[in-house]
């Protein structure tokens, strides 16, 4: 019973890693770069839900899709302003100004908010299942995680595959220069993967915060690396590889802390990254590189 | 081309900041000599992930500074207080360090955080200066004579701990959960592991966490309720603890918490369900809604002035700083004396001196001539979301 | 390519020759600074990070800009060069070694662990490409620094005695001292490294770099990060260099690990010293300085060391105003606008002919 115990909570935990690595594989396949201030949007995410619903008392709903619309509308101006001005420039440097970006919003909200830490209320109000006589709960975030996180890979998918903008965003993550031969608007197009990306952090962020309910200006950074490697271990690129690779690294990294050792467990996590991609160099589902002689 | 125009770009930036920086140092400096006063220092971190304990300390003592010169200083001399950041990194710190000693500091509060503090205490010995860390609390930052604790040491705690769950027979089967990354928390853990066995606990599950791993306690807790703990210790700071509150609420596991100085706080953090901390027991010096005149004073007083309440930090950086008026008076020391005769003057006061402050409890603070500093620990429960002691 | 082409002989040497001109002409300004007392503790106190971090970041140079692979590990090098260098110098402590040589011989144990620990990661891992590469490397930083923090070594007259539990389960003798203590780290190594060290090793790195990419092997390296494909083809031993190049920027790093290792007594691996921040961190000196130029990381590392120190007077807005001029600084030196635009008001631009940026 412990152990599917421990299962569940591995799913949980990599839903919300999940869900992260979606927004980052999504940013990465189309627009090329490793965005590593997305860890940042989802801390800004949950400071905008707190405001509201601690602050100005909203309800949950409105809160949460006022903090969609926020992000979306920071990832887009962080867009404009820091990455498009580099886009013909090497990828290394839109990642180093992606770290700028990123100490920039930690600082942001160390000015605004202060260092303490706040206990984020979880918007989810569903009672946690109790099955096996109280032995195995599984509580209702976990549950509205890997539900939302089903749904958003299958829309993200939909939308890519049957939606208009959706195929120009797959004509740009193959080939920019072609694409916008094609007459495929490649500066819109990026806009939109970041603003969708942003949006997804939102809602990561809420999950987040519900199901780890600390908040501080630096709660983003270390779940936002561990998505991203979550996203290099399912294939970058690859939509349904993120979230694999998110429920697989939550699973590991439970299962590792409970079986193996629970101070090695970061160790654990990335010693099974490093085996997987030795075997499978593009991680679980990418594409192998075909490459041009 | 490209370079040098960056390199000019950045050699103006930089030269701006040091510019804006100098003037705001000489500023300061020409006031203070015309009113003759002391330069205390101040060190933590007030940025980074540790942010949180180097702005209350940092606020706590800058209260009690502003409290001593509206009373008209030590002596009648006024202190000038400059409390620089080290975002808990050991090469940051030694640089607040010698930026301050640029300034001109005499006398130095911090570090705040363990590490840091056990750097610059290597420094502080060798420029002889007279330091008071309010929340450094490893044994290894007293080595030197020249360096005195407001707080307890970690093994201190761990050992009181111990002997606090065996003597009062709280439960006998524990288990500890505890960040094996940080100094502070290994410190207790090892020190309690080691009481344990004296006092017949029985430890039936031993749990880590890392500073990269804190987000999920699920499985950590689990093992705990499967081993049949009754008790769960927790030497670990409070933003993890209320995670795992929360946690263990949300899997029915309702064991005994006790916890060292590092929980209190707990029933502050923003927006937290004060009911998830019911029955937690701690070993904390202070309280935030103690009775008494001192603290609720300094409470609302930190309110005013920034905005939530004050935590154990904030109450040990106020304690340092009077601490070191009490040590000034009794050495009688002076501003213009040297940073070592001054260092020396206040090591030979500091055993003769009680300071009663915020975290002294019923005896004050006394200091052995190593620099622990004797004070007893309060164990308190937490009833209907206030300290109640035991 | 231009900047990386092969360049007439004369010309390398030459902008060589300003590189070592550079860091000598620094070291005597600075020497003469303090000798006249005027410079102040501050600074004092930093030439040694500077030190440590250009040494990094011109080892990290090395794989990035002409490798040209993507490693966000280096901090783990730089950990793995400290902890061993320290561990020595505590195992000797008591042995009556002699102080200078001991010293020595810590950084050559640094070194040459490094090199060992990036020989080893870069057999398996120099095989993946890009990102993977980087995430890889990442990983591996990540490890060193968790296995660090559980690691307990101990010596008495039985000999060392190792654990990853705890200090108990050591078992030592009474009189036994512990040496590496999990979280806690390696305590009372002395502070040996001085401005003068740090600098005999800056120049050391720089021979070593500057004869390799000079030389057949650094040409073969350029081939391959500059086409694998066509390296491979007229016979370059692709693996052979590249595991070369990895392990020697792995040493460097490692070196820079031992001179950190010694600048401090207190030896923790904590995120803030040796997590991924530390390895972005020495990529971000590489990058602003220039991918290929160890000028570059050298300057971009003393800049970037110095500029939050310089900006204390601003208290809390500190590192927000350190971030905009991260972002600044990048925007104007990558943006090909900004680069167009400079290129048209530089008199040097005039005459030159457009260059093209290396990715």
């Amino acid at each position: 019973m412990s152990f599917i115990s421990y299962l569940v909570n591995g799913i949980s935990l990599g839903s919300i890693y999940a869900i992260i690595a979606l927004g980052y594989t999504m940013v990465y396949g189309i627009a090329k770069m490793l965005n590593f201030a997305h860890g940042d949007v989802i801390m800004i995410g949950c400071y905008i839900v707190f405001t509201m619903m601690s602050g100005l008392e909203m309800n949950s709903l409105t809160s949460i899709l006022l903090a969609i619309a926020g992000c979306t509308i920071l990832g887009v101006v962080i867009e404009k302003i820091a990455y498009k001005p580099l886009r013909k420039a090497s990828p290394l440097a839109v990642l180093i100004t992606a770290i700028g970006v990123s100490y920039l919003l930690q600082n942001l909200a160390l000015i605004i908010y202060g260092a303490d830490t706040k206990s984020f209320s979880s918007v989810v109000e569903m009672e946690p299942i109790k099955l096996a006589d109280g032995q195995l709960t599984i509580s209702g975030v976990t549950i509205v995680a890997v539900v939302i996180c089903i749904v958003i890979m299958i829309a993200l998918m939909t939308f890519i595959k049957k939606s208009k903008s959706g195929q120009a965003m797959l004509a740009v993550s193959e080939d920019k220069d072609a694409a916008q031969l094609m007459g495929v608007n490649v500066n819109k197009t990026i806009s939109m993967t970041f603003a969708i990306g942003s949006g997804l952090a939102a809602i990561a962020g809420v999950l987040l915060c519900s199901a780890y309910p600390t908040l501080t200006p630096y709660t983003g950074s270390m779940p936002g690396i561990k998505a991203f490697t979550a996203a290099v271990f399912g294939g970058i690129g690859s939509i349904p590889g993120a979230f694999i690779g998110g429920i697989l690294l939550g699973i590991i990294e439970i299962l590792g802390r409970a079986y193996i050792s629970s101070q090695l467990s970061d160790a654990i996590v990335f010693t099974v990254l490093i085996i997987v991609l030795l075997v499978k160099p593009t991680g679980i589902l990418g594409k192998p590189i075909h490459e041009k002689v | 081309m490209k370079k040098a125009i960056s390199i000019l770009l950045v050699i103006a930036m930089a030269a701006m900041g040091m510019v804006g920086c100098s003037n705001s140092d000489s500023s300061s400096k020409d006031e203070g000599s015309a009113a003759e006063a002391f330069y205390i220092g101040g060190i933590g971190p007030t940025t980074g992930e540790a942010a949180i304990y180097g702005t209350a300390a940092m606020n706590g003592a800058q209260i009690a500074v502003d409290e001593i010169n509206e009373a008209g200083g030590i002596n009648g001399t006024p202190i000038e207080f400059n409390f620089q950041d080290d975002q808990h990194n050991t090469t940051i710190a030694v640089n607040a360090y010698n930026t301050l000693k640029d300034w001109g500091m005499q006398i130095l509060m911090g570090t705040v955080t363990t590490a840091p503090c056990i750097e610059v205490a290597g420094y502080t010995a060798q420029d002889n200066m007279f330091e008071v860390t309010p929340s450094a609390s490893s044994t290894d930052v007293i080595v030197n004579d020249n360096v005195f604790q407001i707080c307890f040491t970690d093994p201190n705690q761990g050992i009181a701990s111990a002997q606090y769950i065996g003597e009062n027979k709280i439960a006998t089967k524990v288990a500890v959960i505890y960040d094996s990354s940080d100094v502070y928390s290994s410190g207790i853990e090892e020190k309690f592991e080691e009481e344990a066995a004296n006092q017949n606990l029985e430890i039936v599950a031993k749990e880590a966490f890392t500073a990269d791993s804190k987000t999920d306690f699920s499985t950590q807790l689990k093992k705990a309720q499967d081993a049949g703990a009754e008790l769960v210790f927790l030497p670990i700071y409070y933003q993890e603890a209320s995670t795992i509150l929360k946690q263990a609420d949300n899997m029915g596991y309702d064991p005994i918490f006790f916890g060292c100085d590092g929980l209190d706080g707990i029933l502050n953090v923003a927006e937290f369900d004060t009911s998830l901390a019911e029955g937690v027991m701690l070993l904390t010096p202070f309280a935030a809604d103690a009775e008494d005149e001192a603290t609720q004073a300094f409470v609302s007083k930190y309110k005013d002035e920034y905005g939530g309440t004050p935590n154990q930090f904030a109450a040990d950086g106020y304690d340092a700083i009077y601490t070191i008026k009490a040590a000034i008076e009794q050495a009688g020391a002076t501003p213009d004396m040297s940073v070592s005769d001054m260092s020396d003057a206040l090591k030979a006061a500091m055993t003769e001196i009680t300071v009663q402050g915020l975290t002294g409890g019923e005896d004050g603070l006394t200091w052995e001539a190593t620099g622990e500093v004797s004070k007893s620990p309060k164990a308190v429960i937490i009833q209907d979301g206030v300290y109640v002691g035991m | 390519m231009k900047k990386f082409g092969i360049k007439g002989t004369n010309k390398s040497i030459k902008s060589n020759m300003i590189t070592y001109l550079m860091v000598v002409a620094v070291y005597i300004i600075v020497q003469f600074i303090i000798a006249t007392g005027s410079m102040s503790s501050l600074m004092q106190g930093l030439l040694v990070p500077l030190c440590i971090y250009s040494i990094v970041a011109i080892g990290l140079n090395l794989c990035v800009g002409y490798l040209g692979e993507l490693s966000l590990g280096h901090a783990g090098f730089m950990c793995v060069g400290a902890f061993s260098s320290a561990f020595f110098t505590k195992y000797m402590l008591d042995s009556g070694m002699n102080e200078t040589v001991r010293f020595i011989l810590a950084i050559i144990i640094g070194t040459l662990v490094a090199a060992f620990f990036g020989f080893l990661i870069g057999i398996p891992v120099l095989r993946l490409r890009g990102d993977y590469l980087a995430i890889v490397t990442l990983a591996f930083g990540e490890i060193i620094k968790n296995v660090i923090n559980v690691l307990y070594i101990g010596k008495d007259s039985t000999g060392l005695h190792f654990s990853i539990k705890d200090s108990a389960s050591l078992n030592l003798e009474e009189e036994g001292t512990l040496i590496i203590n999990g979280a806690k780290g390696i305590i009372g190594t002395p502070r040996q490294s001085t401005f003068t060290v740090g600098v005999i090793l800056i120049l050391i790195s720089l021979v070593v770099v500057f004869h390799l990419v000079n030389s057949r092997t650094g040409r073969a390296i350029m081939a391959i990060r500059d086409n694998r494909i066509a390296a491979e083809s007229v016979g370059i031993n692709i693996t052979k260099y590249k595991l070369m190049a990895f392990s020697i920027s792995a040493a460097i790093a490692g070196a820079g690990g031992a001179l950190y290792a010694h600048n401090l007594s207190t030896l923790t691996a904590q995120p803030a010293n040796f997590g991924y921040n530390m390895s972005i961190m020495i990529l971000v000196f590489v990058v602003l300085g220039g991918m290929g130029s160890f000028r570059g990381s050298i300057i971009a590392a003393v800049i970037l060391t110095m500029l939050p120190e310089m900006l204390r007077g601003l208290a809390d807005y500190r590192m927000l105003i350190y971030a905009i001029v991260l972002i600044a600084m990048m925007l104007f030196n990558w943006a090909p606008k900004s680069i167009e635009w400079r290129q048209r008001h530089s008199i040097k631009g005039m005459f030159q002919k457009k260059t093209k940026e290396v990715q």
